[in-house]
């Protein structure tokens, strides 16, 4: 057990919990006041996680009409170069206007410095339809107004090109949440939908394509109108208001759900869509909503949960009884540790979250054993001090602490890799076990380190 | 401000983080948000290192701001010194943090620790990498070895310093063995290699050295102009790239130390002469080379690539301007204007225009040959996970040259292996799509498309469809330069459209 302090009491309703946990589904009976009543180690140290530039790299393949202008320093272009590094390596749909030193002597200088780059980058790119300006730290420490900025240049390029700003800075966003201020400036460009359309689906949060077209067809065999935010094209933007019913399939899509809950839109609680029972749960949310009856559910999700659940029997001999650590890096790690304890049956000694939703995480945290940790924040020596304590079967954890831990002989799994890669779904749900499942394997291939 | 897609440098304070990583009992406390931590992960993902970078990062937030990020500083620089126990520290600055003007100096020297602390001021909207690098090892190397001149005792052994060697240094660790190997053969001690491997002691005891070999100029020569000033540290400065530089250092080198030159120079590992003599390397000659890279690496990569394999350089520049006068000068001795420019894409432009059959670059023109389906060899920083080999693979010495035939010569099309081509080119199943067996894949030009539309850069010649036809008979890795030939003698001739004959014509004229 854990040797650090930590909250005294027990959460005090450890029965409820439990019986919570061994409960299936628990989305609809995971009462909000469990997950507030779990104790949370809140640190406030170094952080070892990327800033909210990074999801850059991925938002970028997915809205393939969009151009992403960081306005900021060397550093933030260094960032997403390395962060991007091991991508393909073209002319990205993504750019950094570098501040130098006679930029940062005033505003008005500033302002037409920005007006230039972005004339330079549209001559360049004729093609974009919405430009992204990216606030940055240093943008955001000398008051470089990019709201305004975006204001300006609309009105110059309107109607060709839609200019959205938010901010990715490091002081304000950690690596996911880039993502959740994106999603919520362009939620604010969303037409409003009309007062008498009937409802339908809204599913939040960028997925690759495979993954989005594997949910509309499901969506659509149960009858659910469905919409996809942010849609492959920004001037696609579907319209937003009370008949809207949101599915969140991110976690870390908080300041986009409350954009979108104050146009009107309902939010549908429910676990997030890792593995076979994940994804049942978030479907279900769905369909009940639109009162599907159960046994037509049911036909609908049984074949691709079947499958799913064929591909998790296949890394349960390795994965099940070994113990997990999860570093925070993208606010996945409460959904993920649901996954892995509860579909693979792995035990989570402690669940790291740069920013824990409480609200959003609910039915995931319902589902977490009660002395699995939650910690949120950093203060990354104490947690390397914890874990090298714990010696977890697997550390999941960033590209910066994944070889020194290795050297000193723990297995690790990088954390960009969830979110680079596939892994929501029916039918993803085996290649996110195999993610945990192959460091393991591989130890066991190469036997005792050389 | 400037637009910037790739960029071949990052800020100056990576380059601190360089140094300190190179280095043993440092410990460098930097002020800057959470994402600056990203840093970490070039040291352990690309070099593989085994530890975390000896850095400690405030990871201040906006609700900080205005109230107590000098305090975080002060606690971060104090939990650093307990936790870890350095010998030396260095504070400084990232880029957000040098606009919140904390002072992280005067902090740390408040906190009073036990150890020297350095500040470093490194100013992020005007300088980058490499400067970061060579002002860290200068402030570290002035603040250590000290202002005065100590009297050394007259040593039995000649003894010098190896200066410039850092952590994400394209292959410092394989060229600091070779170096001290060549040292030991003449008999010289090597007193303190640094940063690479060095404590902040070993820097006080940089005086006790004869002279000091700067192996990377562009990160020690500014310290060790500052050893030879202070000090009366003589320097050598020729970095040992290829036979010829290996044999004129190691001359130097025999010079300042007073011995004989005779068992470093006699190298029976040294085959790279040879093996550019040998028969097969005939079809080496003249082939058109681009190089660019990082200023010293690049001048030094056109040298050897010009005087000992015999290639043709058409491209010479390099990203870092702190060495522009240097480059200009050997790009004009090979009759070309130097480029000098941090702009990737203004670089694949070039090389477009050039139509090299090799790059020498770093890994943006590995990236840029590789879409224009050129050869290419990697010679520079910044470099990519794969160019920290396993294997023993330095970049200096007579190994080294070695290193670099068989680096620069295996992308090409080898000799024999060239007319085979030629001879099945259109044999159904081994023919120029193919590409050379002994190239991946994906080195093969695609067929169709990526052929480059004749004659498009210049409207005024048509390619008639016989013309063209014949082109395409031609091998591939000779196509491009058939081309441009042809194009070339059609304009001086004032044709406005190519027939066979005409690139036959010009086949004639241009043969050597
Ligand atoms: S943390 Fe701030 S300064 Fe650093 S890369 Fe991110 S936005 Fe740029």
């Amino acid at each position: 057990m854990p040797a650090w302090p930590r909250t005294p009491e027990a959460p005090r309703n450890v029965t409820l919990l439990t019986a919570l946990a061994a409960r299936q589904p628990a989305r609809s009976a995971a009462p909000e006041i469990t997950s507030r009543e779990r104790p949370v180690l809140r640190e406030r140290g170094q952080r070892e996680v990327f800033c909210g530039l990074t999801s850059i790299v991925w938002l970028h393949r997915k809205i393939q009409d969009a151009f992403f202008l960081v306005v900021g320093s060397r550093t933030c272009a260094h960032l997403l170069q390395s962060a991007a590094g091991v991508m393909i390596f073209a002319e990205p749909r993504f750019a950094t206007a570098i501040m130098e030193e006679r930029d940062l002597a005033g505003m008005a200088d500033a302002n037409a410095e920005l007006d230039r780059i972005v004339d330079e980058l549209l001559q360049r790119r004729p093609d974009i339809k919405t430009l992204f300006l990216v606030g940055s730290c240093p943008s955001e420490v000398i008051k470089l107004d990019l709201g305004r900025a975006a204001h300006r240049l609309s009105t110059r390029y309107a109607p060709r090109l839609r200019i959205v700003s938010y901010s990715g800075s490091g002081i304000e966003t950690t690596f996911t949440q880039g993502e959740d201020a994106c999603l919520a400036a362009l939620a604010a460009e969303a037409p409003a939908a009309p007062a008498d359309a009937s409802p339908s689906l809204l599913v939040v949060g960028s997925l690759p394509d495979i993954v989005e077209d594997q949910f509309a067809r499901l969506f659509e065999a149960l009858g659910v109108p469905v919409a996809f935010f942010p849609a492959r094209r920004s001037d696609r933007i579907p319209a937003i208001g009370p008949s809207t019913r949101v599915l969140l399939a991110q976690p870390f899509l908080g300041e986009t759900l409350s954009r979108l809950q104050s146009r009107g839109a309902t939010w549908l609680p429910a676990a997030f869509p890792f593995g076979a029972e994940g994804t049942t749960d978030w479907l279900r949310a769905a369909a009940e909503a639109w009162g599907v009856a159960p046994a037509r559910f049911q036909a609908c999700v049984a074949p691709g949960r079947a499958r799913a659940e064929r591909a998790l029997a296949r890394h349960r001999a390795l994965l099940a009884g070994k113990s997990v650590f999860f570093f925070p890096d993208s606010q996945l790690e409460p959904s993920l540790a649901r996954f892995l304890t509860r579909e693979l049956g792995m035990r989570a000694l402690e669940v790291g979250t740069p920013y824990l939703h409480r609200d959003i995480t609910a039915p995931e945290l319902a589902q977490l054993a009660p002395e699995t940790v939650l910690s949120e924040g950093q203060d990354v020596d104490l947690q390397l001090a914890r874990c090298r304590s714990l010696r977890p079967d697997l550390t999941v954890c960033g590209l910066g602490l994944a070889n020194p831990l290795e050297a000193e002989g723990l297995a690790t799994k990088w954390s960009i890799e969830l979110v680079f890669s596939p892994v929501h779904g029916f039918d993803q749900a085996g290649d996110l076990a195999g993610l945990f499942a192959r460091p393991l394997k591989r130890r066991e291939l190469l036997g005792a380190a050389a | 401000m400037k637009l910037a897609v790739w960029t071949y440098e990052g800020p100056p304070h990576v380059g601190a983080l360089r140094v300190a990583t190179a280095m043993r009992g440092l410990h460098y406390v930097l002020h800057a948000p959470q994402g600056d931590t990203y840093a970490d992960l070039l040291f352990t993902m690309i070099e593989r290192r085994d530890r975390r970078p000896p850095v400690t990062y405030t990871t201040f937030q906006a609700r900080d701001l205005g109230s107590d990020t000098a305090d975080l500083f002060k606690a971060a620089a104090r939990d650093a010194y307990d936790r870890f126990q350095p010998e030396a520290m260095i504070v400084g600055a990232s880029c957000t943090a040098e606009l919140i003007q904390d002072d992280p100096g005067g902090l740390a020297r408040a906190l009073d620790l036990p150890v020297p602390v350095i500040a470093l001021d490194l100013p992020s909207y005007q300088k980058k990498e490499s400067w970061g690098a060579a002002e860290t090892f200068f402030q570290l190397v002035k603040s250590l070895a000290g202002p005065a001149p100590r009297a050394r005792a007259a040593a039995v052994q000649p003894a010098c310093n190896i200066l410039g060697p850092t952590a994400l240094g394209f292959r410092h660790r394989d060229d600091v063995i070779e170096v001290t190997r060549i040292l030991e053969r003449l008999g010289v001690r090597v007193n303190v290699t640094a940063p690479w491997g060095a404590r902040p002691q070993d820097l006080a005891r940089l005086p006790d050295a004869d002279f000091n070999v700067v192996l990377y100029p562009e990160i020690a020569g500014v310290a060790a102009a500052w050893l030879e000033k202070t000090h009366g540290l003589p320097a050598v400065r020729i970095q040992p790239i290829g036979v010829k530089a290996t044999r004129a250092f190691i001359e130097e080198v025999a010079r300042l130390a007073g011995v004989d030159p005779a068992p470093a120079l006699d190298a029976p590992g040294s085959r790279s002469g040879w093996w550019s003599r040998s028969v097969d390397s005939n079809y080496l000659t003249q082939k058109r080379v681009f190089v660019f890279g990082e200023a010293n690496r690049a001048i030094a990569a056109a040298r050897v690539a010009a005087d000992e394999f015999g290639f043709e350089i058409v491209g010479l520049g390099a990203y870092n301007r702190e060495f522009a006068r240097e480059v200009r000068a050997a790009a004009e001795s090979y009759g070309l204007a130097a480029l000098i420019t941090d702009d990737y894409l203004e670089v694949e432009r070039a090389i477009a225009e050039a139509q090299p059959e090799l790059v020498l670059g770093t890994q943006m023109e590995r990236h840029i040959a590789k879409r224009l389906c050129l050869a290419c060899a990697v010679i520079s920083a910044p470099a990519h996970v794969q160019d920290f080999p396993a294997r023993y693979s330095p970049q200096m010495g007579f190994e080294g040259a070695n290193v670099l035939f068989d680096t620069w010569a295996h992308p090409l099309v080898m000799g024999l292996e060239e007319h085979l081509l030629a001879m099945f080119r259109d044999d159904f199943e081994f023919n120029d799509a193919a590409g050379p067996s002994h190239l991946h894949a994906g080195a093969a030009p695609p067929p169709v498309a990526a052929e480059p539309e004749p004659a498009a850069a210049d409207a005024a010649i048509v390619w008639t469809a016989e013309a063209t036809a014949e082109l395409s008979k031609i091998p591939f890795f000779v196509r491009g330069k058939a081309r441009r030939n042809t194009e070339a003698f059609a304009a001086s001739q004032g044709l406005s459209a190519i027939r066979i004959d005409t690139l036959y014509d010009a086949r004639s004229h241009f043969t050597r």
